[in-house]
């Protein structure tokens, strides 16, 4: 089951850039939040903030908190190792293994949390993981052919079947389909839509159709201009936010009249 | 018009270059070829007396001289290798992904200055520090080792043994690979470096999934510039090695073996024409050697950084 970040007072910095300011946000549980806002309103940011990925920037760091079910992210006991099994991240482009075949990209997370896994129970969890992620019946064929081999938005959808192959609470998609097709990008929507059953997800776009066609919630994040912090104007419904927005700069966004 | 003489320019004097390269290579074989002829083509008898001369009477025929010096070349440069590499790969994920920056420049800046220390200074550094304190060192080693047949004894004191040389020839080696993994391992792409991380890896599980494998293929690259590198040092050899004419596997003991390289620099002064050109023909089986360690590394590169999935892939 999913489970509800509460992000408090959360400011993002890299070295002495401000890159986010002051963001206070409940995600809700199995449900599919997305982040929407110009380049650079730090929606990407906020993101990474959310399974720690932000700290593979040199300098970067957080001030504020980040509650993965009550549990701080942050707390100086936490390993950022624990918070990235809890919290799979799904990257713009497919980034597959490339000397792993696409059985052992399934299984290359799970091999890291517990060295060892029975082959029958690899067996299952590879078809678990791939019919999760709508891939099963294109690969059930060639499992040990090179993840590389596959097509882009399959290629995407193996990348999904990994994150999800470890059993995370929540999966982070950051704009997972801008490399893709309108064909695959339309494959990886549908296979959003089941996922939030077993997951919390919270996606970042480009495309603000996706962020009404795939999420319940939306965020809409903005930024005064190049090197002034983002922030977040407003978070609601998405049916709120794309019919009836509270703030004007939402308005403009949504209706294409800037950014 | 003009841009097109200049395309047409630039592009005759790189395929000139190209063809130079090859030239040059081809010059050296024939050189090797009908300098080396006089022993196997020329008076029988003298060429029997000339090796018997080198060998101290053990043999006249030609394989039976090149053999042991194949074989200590071999073991000297693989013992070499085999010290070097991990202490590369681990120097230089240290420089790619662990050291702070400023420190990892400073290292990278190191590394490539002992790559430019002529050999024969590494040479006196094993003659003269070496030499004198490594006994103590190689009676541990056997002590601990020496159920092992490499490592039996005794033990030779001063340690003027193959051990000793693979240390010098392995410090040697050890920028080049060095330098050549660090350059590989920091080219690993972002993206599958953070793929690991997401999947809860840490820094050394990351490393496992997405460096090293990225990397394979110019490790073997870069093993084998430093193998080719050991294969032909002649002068730190030549300055510490005690040499011999046998099979021998012993490291620890003095006087078992002898390196093509080494052997050619010291008998080469007293040599008269046909033992030069016995020397020569040692040279060419050198040459011959370094030909196929070559060949097999672009064997096991072939197919892209696939080394761990070679077998699964065929069909």
């Amino acid at each position: 089951m999913g489970q509800r970040i509460d992000v408090n007072h959360l400011n993002v910095y890299y070295g002495d850039f401000h890159a986010v300011d002051d963001v206070n946000m409940v995600i809700e549980p199995n449900k599919v939040t997305a982040f929407i806002g110009p380049s650079g309103c730090g929606k990407s940011t906020v993101l990474r903030t959310l399974n720690r990925m932000h700290e593979t920037t040199p300098g970067a760091h957080v001030k504020g908190e980040v509650l993965l079910e009550g549990k701080d992210l942050y707390a100086p006991d936490t390993d950022p190792v624990a918070v990235r099994r809890d919290v799979g991240m799904v990257f713009q482009r497919p980034n597959p293994f490339p000397t792993m075949s696409i059985r052992d990209n399934v299984l290359a997370g799970v091999r890291l949390n517990n060295k060892r896994i029975a082959k029958s129970d690899a067996d299952d969890l590879v078809e678990w993981a791939l019919r999760g992620a709508a891939l099963w019946n294109d690969v059930k064929d060639r499992l040990d052919k090179p993840g590389i081999g596959l097509s882009g938005g399959q290629q995407q959808r193996l990348c999904i079947a990994r994150a999800v192959a470890v059993h995370p609470q929540v999966l982070l998609m950051d704009e997972p389909c801008s490399a893709l097709d309108p064909i695959s990008t339309l494959a990886v929507e549908d296979l959003i839509g089941e996922l939030k059953d077993e997951f919390t997800i919270v996606i970042v776009t480009h495309n603000m159709q996706q962020a009404a066609r795939v999420s319940d919630t939306t965020a809409f994040f903005n930024t005064q201009g190049s090197g002034k912090p983002g922030h977040l104007v407003e978070m609601a419904d998405t049916t709120t936010i794309f019919s009836n927005p509270q703030s004007e700069e939402t308005e403009n966004y949504i209706s294409g009249r800037f950014g | 018009m003009k841009k097109l003489t200049a395309d047409k320019l630039f592009r005759w004097t790189a395929t000139a270059a190209g063809i130079l390269i090859l030239g040059v290579l081809a010059a050296v074989f024939v050189f090797l070829l009908i300098q080396a002829s006089p022993v196997f083509f020329g008076d029988r008898a003298a060429a029997e007396k000339t090796i018997s001369s080198f060998t101290g009477g053990r043999t006249t025929s030609f394989l039976a001289f090149v053999g042991p010096l194949i074989f200590g070349t071999v073991l000297a440069s693989g013992l070499a290798l085999a010290l070097a590499f991990f202490v590369a790969v681990g120097i230089a994920l240290f420089i790619s992904h662990y050291a702070p920056k400023r420190l990892s420049s400073l290292l990278s800046y190191v590394v490539d200055l002992l790559a430019a220390i002529p050999s024969v200074v590494y040479g006196l550094w094993g003659a003269l520090v070496l030499v004198p304190n490594m006994y103590p060192v190689w009676q541990v080693v056997n002590a601990v080792f020496g159920w092992i047949p490499l490592f039996a004894g005794p033990v030779s004191n001063p340690p003027r043994t193959v051990a000793t040389v693979a240390v010098v020839l392995a410090v040697m080696i050890l920028p080049i690979i060095t330098s050549m993994a660090r350059d590989i391992f920091v080219q690993t792409p972002l993206l599958q470096q953070e793929a690991a991380l997401a999947l809860g890896a840490t820094k050394w599980e990351m490393i496992k999934l997405a460096v090293l494998p990225f990397g394979a293929n110019g490790l073997v690259s870069a093993s084998m510039l430093g193998l080719g590198r050991a294969l032909g040092e002649t002068m730190a050899v030549l300055m510490i090695l005690s040499p011999g004419s046998t099979y021998g596997i012993h490291l620890l003991t003095a006087s078992q073996n002898q390196t093509i390289a080494a052997n050619i620099a010291a008998q080469f002064p007293e040599a008269d024409s046909l033992g030069v050109s016995t020397l020569i023909a040692s040279g060419l089986v050198l040459f011959v050697i370094t030909f196929i360690v070559n060949y097999i590394a672009r064997r096991i590169t072939k197919g892209g950084g696939k080394l761990t999935f070679r077998k699964k892939e065929k069909k």
